[in-house]
């Protein structure tokens, strides 16, 4: 089909995006590695030489880092939790036959558009303030004491906002895969006589797999960056420093820029290996 | 006119040769079908003559013009798609104006031709929709119109019959036949399909892995296969083919012999076994049978009121004059 | 599966189904109730629900003490350009892995989506100083192009997804019609492209109009988009839950809506083509 014109055409057509990718991943990239390798301070003086992986082990030997560590792993699986179990469940009550299907479809996948800084401000003061959020007043409601969340179970709190937001990006994938499941393979388990619940062992979750690992790779990944919903709330305390946000205080709040990229570059390993296993599985669609 | 001549052709794609040097020739106005099992190379050949992919090496000439350089339009061939290849986002009547607004042609005569070609193929009425909305024997039908509208020196179909159902496909064989003999324009035909081969070709060309096996009208193929693979592939349902101590009786390696060829007897003949499966078409009923210590099963054809049942044994009687011997190496023998 | 469910079971889905999506949708009700409310009435005990004075007092306030019109405009135009610049380097691109491709094209596909997983904060500090090298601290311009980098591998995979859609034979039916390439693109690509590249600039407007991250690092006062603005929220200064809910419904209604169009498309865009 092709000629050898039109090859070097799309080579022409390729290339601005090649190129704009290509710099915009390697000059700030390399940036970071000769950083990480350096005593920087831009407020103290800057530049103070080279200390090799002094940065590297300092990161890691602080007394911030495995509490982050612990943060980030408590909120990265309990949001996948939370919306993969859930988003499960709702994606196969949504493929049941109901009226108004369209609509509460629409319900259910609202919170995914809605911007994070709104999302973590509405849930922090409207629902999750001690004395005025709504929670408050359910409590009070039922003669209990309101809870403070955001300091009592910062963590949780955080888990459950996150949650809420991706929970419809969980749902939608889970149920789009779904309603690619031949419903003839639903028909013979049922000839063959299999009840309702392992009809969903045997069939449904085999079939939902593949995108069940697709939405835990993704959410993972953009999880992991996950900032603007505690930059607004907790602003990192109260134990829901994750290492996102640790890294961003070493660099900018701080401004010990060498300390903070020998994190930056620990985060870039870290989602290049999630990173890893998504793009063999999309690799692996390309090839169909 | 419409003579198409390969020379020498060959196409590969890397190190994989599909077509190895091939010499063909398709006469003026010619219904020609290539005809061959899947990957023989039947659609590659039939996308160089298009332009679709470029040769090898080798040289194809439209009515004495080199052609191997020239981009697929301006071949003067038009082409049928196996997937109809419709333009999803016009109706029916731009799809078939297409080409002729790509040459530049005026609206009027457009239009004349349009419709011209709309009634020949019944598409009047669906000139104005699109074609998501039409059915697959009316694709395929616009499909055609596009390609006559243009009075192309040939016309090109890859497979244009495999989408569809198979009585559909009965009738749209008559219609391209009927087609054909109106328009007397060279066609060239991709199917994996012989009896489509066998009804609608004026001359079939056989292939297999590139390779032409034989070329013939389509009696001449059946009657006179020019070695094992053509006797196997041409005739519904397939030849006996025997080897063995029957063979060598008629001093042949392998001896082929039709269903429609074998005399069937309750009483006498020469060979003899149990009916397995029969298959009843009303016209005629074909007889599986076994156990005749020729091969594992051979089938005959009887008329369609001939009865025996599973497990009776009957007497078969071959047509020696009918009978096809092949050598060692599948060729014919004289 | 033609059989028929019974009424009985039907109701049941729909009355679950109705609670729970009204649950998950909720929050953002209960802000677009409150932005209409007095703020004494959005922190009534009990809470008010739908029979309060409605007003448009906050909607007013905001607009006028915060200047919110310059957001939006920033927030426009930073969605809108970054999706514009984005899709003029996305298509051809697209393009030609869609139809041109080479032996590099998966690998090549592969590496862009891997750019989209490099976690921006292990970039931050060199992008703050180029930024401010370049003078682009702070500036609609820089923020754009830095959004349109971001999306750009998801830009590339959609289109690149939807044009491998396009059968290859209708191009070479064109071609056989007399198309040349420009004819081509003009007449069978573009038309037959159109459905996915509208809903690629749809995602990409979602996606940059809710980047929160560098939005919020990038800039200040001037380039300031909606984001950056209801994160100005976050230190209030007495009752404020009425005007915080009408900023919100304000920065979140355009793409609310754009959202539920290209339900469908987001799934597609992001899982990179995995599930459709």
């Amino acid at each position: 089909m092709s000629t050898k014109a039109s090859r070097s055409a799309a080579r022409l057509m390729l290339a601005p995006a090649v190129i704009l990718l290509l710099a915009w991943m390697l000059v700030p990239l390399t940036m970071t590695l000769i950083f990480s390798f350096q005593r920087f301070l831009p407020l103290r003086g800057g530049f103070q030489g080279w200390v090799g992986f002094e940065n590297y082990a300092r990161f890691v030997g602080s007394s911030a880092f495995w509490p982050a560590v612990q943060t980030t792993v408590l909120i990265v699986g309990g949001v996948l939790l939370i919306t993969v179990v859930l988003g499960i469940l709702l994606a196969l009550l949504l493929d049941q036959p109901m009226w108004g299907q369209g609509i509460v479809r629409i319900l259910v996948i609202a919170p995914f558009f809605v911007m994070p800084t709104v999302t973590g401000l509405v849930w922090k003061n409207m629902f999750m303030d001690p004395n005025n959020g709504l929670l408050a007043h359910l409590w009070r409601f039922f003669g209990g004491d309101p809870v403070v969340w955001l300091s009592d179970v910062p963590v949780f709190s955080i888990i459950l906002i996150v949650s809420w937001q991706w929970l419809p990006f969980a749902t939608l994938i889970l149920l789009t895969a779904i309603q690619s499941l031949d419903s003839e393979q639903l028909e013979a388990a049922e000839m063959d006589g299999a009840p309702v619940l392992s009809r969903f062992w045997h069939i449904i979750l085999p079939h939902l797999s593949r995108a069940i690992t697709i939405v835990i790779l993704i959410q993972t990944i953009f999880l992991l960056a996950i900032f603007a919903k505690i930059f607004v709330t907790t602003q990192g305390s109260f134990g829901t420093r994750t290492l996102t946000y640790l890294i961003y205080q070493r660099v900018l709040e701080s401004q010990n820029v060498g300390l903070g990229s020998a994190g930056g570059i620990y985060a870039v390993i870290l989602a290049n290996i999630f990173a890893l296993f998504l793009m063999r599985i999309v690799g692996k669609n390309l090839d169909r | 006119m419409g003579r198409i001549v390969l020379e020498q052709v060959t196409k590969s794609f890397g190190d994989v040769t599909v077509i190895p040097p091939l010499d063909l020739t398709i006469e003026d106005g010619e219904f020609t079908v290539f005809v061959g099992p899947s990957g023989c190379g039947k659609s590659t050949l039939l996308r160089l003559i298009a332009g679709l992919e470029d040769v090898t090496s080798g040289s194809i000439r439209i009515d004495g013009r080199e052609c191997s350089d020239i981009p697929p339009a301006k071949r003067g061939l038009a082409m049928v798609f196996q997937s109809y290849a419709l333009y999803p986002h016009m109706t029916v009547r731009k799809n078939i104006a297409f080409p002729l607004r790509m040459a530049s042609m005026s609206r009027q005569e457009q239009d004349r031709r349009v419709e011209q070609a709309a009634a020949v193929l019944n598409l009047t009425e669906y000139l104005d929709r699109r074609p998501g909305q039409l059915s697959g024997g009316q694709r395929q039908r616009v499909a055609i119109g596009r390609a006559i509208v243009r009075e192309p020196a040939a016309f090109l179909f890859d497979e244009p019959l495999s989408n569809l159902d198979a009585a559909l496909r009965v009738g749209m064989r008559l219609e391209i036949s009927q087609l054909h003999n109106r328009l007397k324009t060279t066609m060239v035909y991709v199917t994996h399909d012989q009896v489509e081969a066998m009804t609608m070709a004026d001359r079939i060309v056989v292939l297999r892995a590139g390779h032409i096996e034989q070329v013939g009208t389509p009696l001449e193929l059946y009657h006179n296969p020019r070695n094992l693979f053509v006797a196997g592939f041409i005739g519904s349902p397939k030849m006996n083919l025997l080897e063995g101590p029957e063979a060598a009786k008629h001093d042949a390696h392998t001896i082929g012999i039709r269903p429609e060829h074998i005399k069937v007897s309750a009483g006498e003949g020469a060979w003899s076994g149990v009916v397995g499966v029969s298959e009843h078409l009303g016209s005629d009923t074909f007889f599986h049978v076994h156990d005749t210590g020729l091969a594992e099963s051979v089938t005959v054809r009887a008329d369609g009121d001939v009865r025996f049942s599973h497990g009776d044994r009957i007497f078969l009687t071959p047509r020696t004059e009918r009978m096809h011997r092949f050598d060692t190496n599948g060729r014919r023998l004289a | 599966m033609a059989r028929t469910v019974t009424a009985q079971r039907k109701a049941i889905n729909t009355a679950v189904a109705w609670v729970i999506g009204i649950l998950i949708f909720f929050p953002i009700l209960w802000t677009i109730l409150t932005s209409f409310k007095t703020e004494a009435q959005a922190i009534a005990d009990p809470p008010v629900w739908f029979f309060f004075d409605w007003t448009l007092e906050n909607y007013r306030v905001v607009q006028e003490r915060s200047n919110y019109s310059r957001f939006l405009w920033n927030s426009i135009i930073i969605a809108g350009g970054s999706t514009a610049l984005g899709m003029l380097v996305a298509i051809p691109a697209a393009w030609s892995m869609a139809f041109v491709p080479s032996n590099q094209t998966k690998n090549i596909l592969l590496w862009m989506l891997s750019t989209k997983m490099l976690p921006a904060v292990g970039v931050l500090y060199p992008i703050y100083l180029i930024f401010i090298q370049l003078g682009l601290l702070d500036s609609r311009f820089g923020l754009t192009i830095v959004i349109m980098l971001i999306n750009l591998p998801i830009m590339v995979w959609m289109l690149y997804t939807y044009f491998k859609e396009i059968p290859g034979e209708i191009l070479e039916a064109a071609r056989m019609d007399g198309a040349g390439l420009r004819e081509e693109i003009l007449f069978v690509l573009t038309p037959m492209a159109i459905p996915g590249i509208a809903s690629t600039v749809l995602l990409n407007i979602i996606l940059a109009w809710n980047e929160a991250f560098w939005t919020l690092n990038l800039t200040a006062a001037r380039a300031a988009p909606l984001t950056a603005f209801i994160a100005s929220y976050s230190s209030p200064e007495g009752l404020f839950y009425a005007k915080l809910s009408a900023a919100s419904t304000m920065a979140i209604a355009p793409i609310l809506i754009l959202g539920w169009f290209s339900q469908k498309q987001l799934v597609r865009g992001l899982t990179f083509g995995a599930v459709k």
